[in-house]
């Protein structure tokens, strides 16, 4: 039990402190970006598609599951998260080459209601839909990736 | 400290979201307040079915559906709408069919308008919806035996729908819903405002606020 009792060695705090930071930036990324798909859907009215939920599924819980990891915080959090993130890149990068025509339409897994590749919102020009959910995840995996190799050292 | 960051974001989250959907609903309402000045042609347009008197200053444009349910159960709202205000309000159908095969009961609805039934149609699939919808899909032929008992002849439907310029009436008016950011059904425009929140009551209270502004004595 005396263990637990010990004073960590100051570097390793301070180590904890920039790991919990960016665990921190990985669920503030993840809320805004559902926030974000909340206010297209809800707000603006515009249908998700099929791929749009599929990338929901993997965001959604990141939002719950990193906010459970900083209090207390819980390094293992990464182990969790990790695959939601791989798995929503995934998805994120396939609707993205559909999107641009690079798939080709015929193979997309979309029920007739919305199309996956309906042009929504333009931001700033070049900015769409499936290209905000690119951003989010690849930042989300890219943090988290990093936060996986500073813990296996 | 962290506790105290990790809620402030929450909160800073939170409220951001809720300003920005009060934020957009105001732009929207303004942007269509300004588009039914200007473009009054896209909320009713030469070819829309009418109802109520010419004169009426209060204009209920409503994006329909024939196999929305929604849509159905509301038709009652602007009938009352119409008794309630004799005169003052004229109610336009647009259409708007979303569900798969829906198109086809439009162009049943405007075939029957050549034969100067459309609104005892519009009725009669309303009325009927659960015998010719199945799991949001159309079934055409579970309408046809309907159609006898408001006095259509069938055949003639039949040989009516497929007209060009029925086509070319619902493409206008699913260019026009996008255009007015209709994405569900029933969508409703009361004098180019739209009905925000959606529901029965909110649309009585619009109904009847724009009929005291057109007429305030």
């Amino acid at each position: 039990m005396r263990y637990f009792h010990r004073d960590p060695p100051a570097s390793s705090t301070s180590a904890i402190d920039s790991d919990w930071i960016l665990v921190f930036v990985c669920w503030l990324i993840a809320s805004v970006s559902a926030l974000g798909s909340l206010f297209f859907s809800y707000v603006m009215e515009f249908a998700p598609c099929v791929l749009c939920w599929y990338q929901r599924i993997c965001l959604f819980p990141l939002v719950i599951v990193l906010a459970r990891g900083l209090f207390p915080f819980d390094r293992h959090v990464v182990k969790y998260a990790l695959p939601l993130a791989a798995i929503g890149w995934l998805l994120a990068a396939y609707h993205n080459l559909l999107y641009a025509g690079i798939v080709p339409a015929s193979l997309q897994p979309c029920s007739q209601g919305v199309s996956c590749t309906e042009e929504y919102v333009e931001l700033l020009g070049f900015l769409s839909i499936p290209m905000l959910a690119m951003l989010s995840f690849t930042a989300l995996l890219g943090i988290l990736i990093t936060l996986r190799r500073r813990t296996r050292q | 400290m962290k506790r105290a960051l990790f809620a402030g974001s929450a909160l800073v989250l939170v409220v951001g979201f809720w300003l920005g959907a009060s934020y957009y609903k105001e732009w929207r309402t303004a942007e269509l307040g300004f588009l039914a000045q200007e473009s009054a042609s896209t909320f009713v347009r030469p070819h829309s079915p009418t109802l109520g008197s010419e004169d009426a200053r209060v204009y209920i444009v409503k994006f329909t559906d024939p196999a929305c349910e929604t849509c159905a159960a509301f038709s009652k709202y602007t009938k009352e709408a119409m008794d309630a205000f004799p005169g003052q309000v004229r109610f336009v159908v647009r259409y708007a069919p979303f569900h798969a095969g829906a198109d086809d009961a439009v162009r049943i609805l405007e075939a029957a308008r050549l034969q100067g039934k459309f609104w005892e149609t519009l009725e009669l699939l309303y009325r009927r919806q659960d015998t010719w919808t199945r799991h949001h899909r159309v079934l055409i032929d579970e309408i046809w035996p309907l159609l006898p008992e408001v006095g259509l002849d069938v055949e003639r439907v039949k040989a009516d729908m497929m007209d060009p310029r029925i086509t070319a009436i619902i493409e206008q008016d699913l260019a026009d819903a996008k255009e007015l950011g209709v994405r569900r059904t029933p969508g409703y425009f009361v004098n180019g405002k739209p009905l925000e929140p959606f529901g029965a009551r909110p649309l009585g209270a619009l109904i009847k606020a724009e009929v005291r502004a057109q007429y305030p004595d």
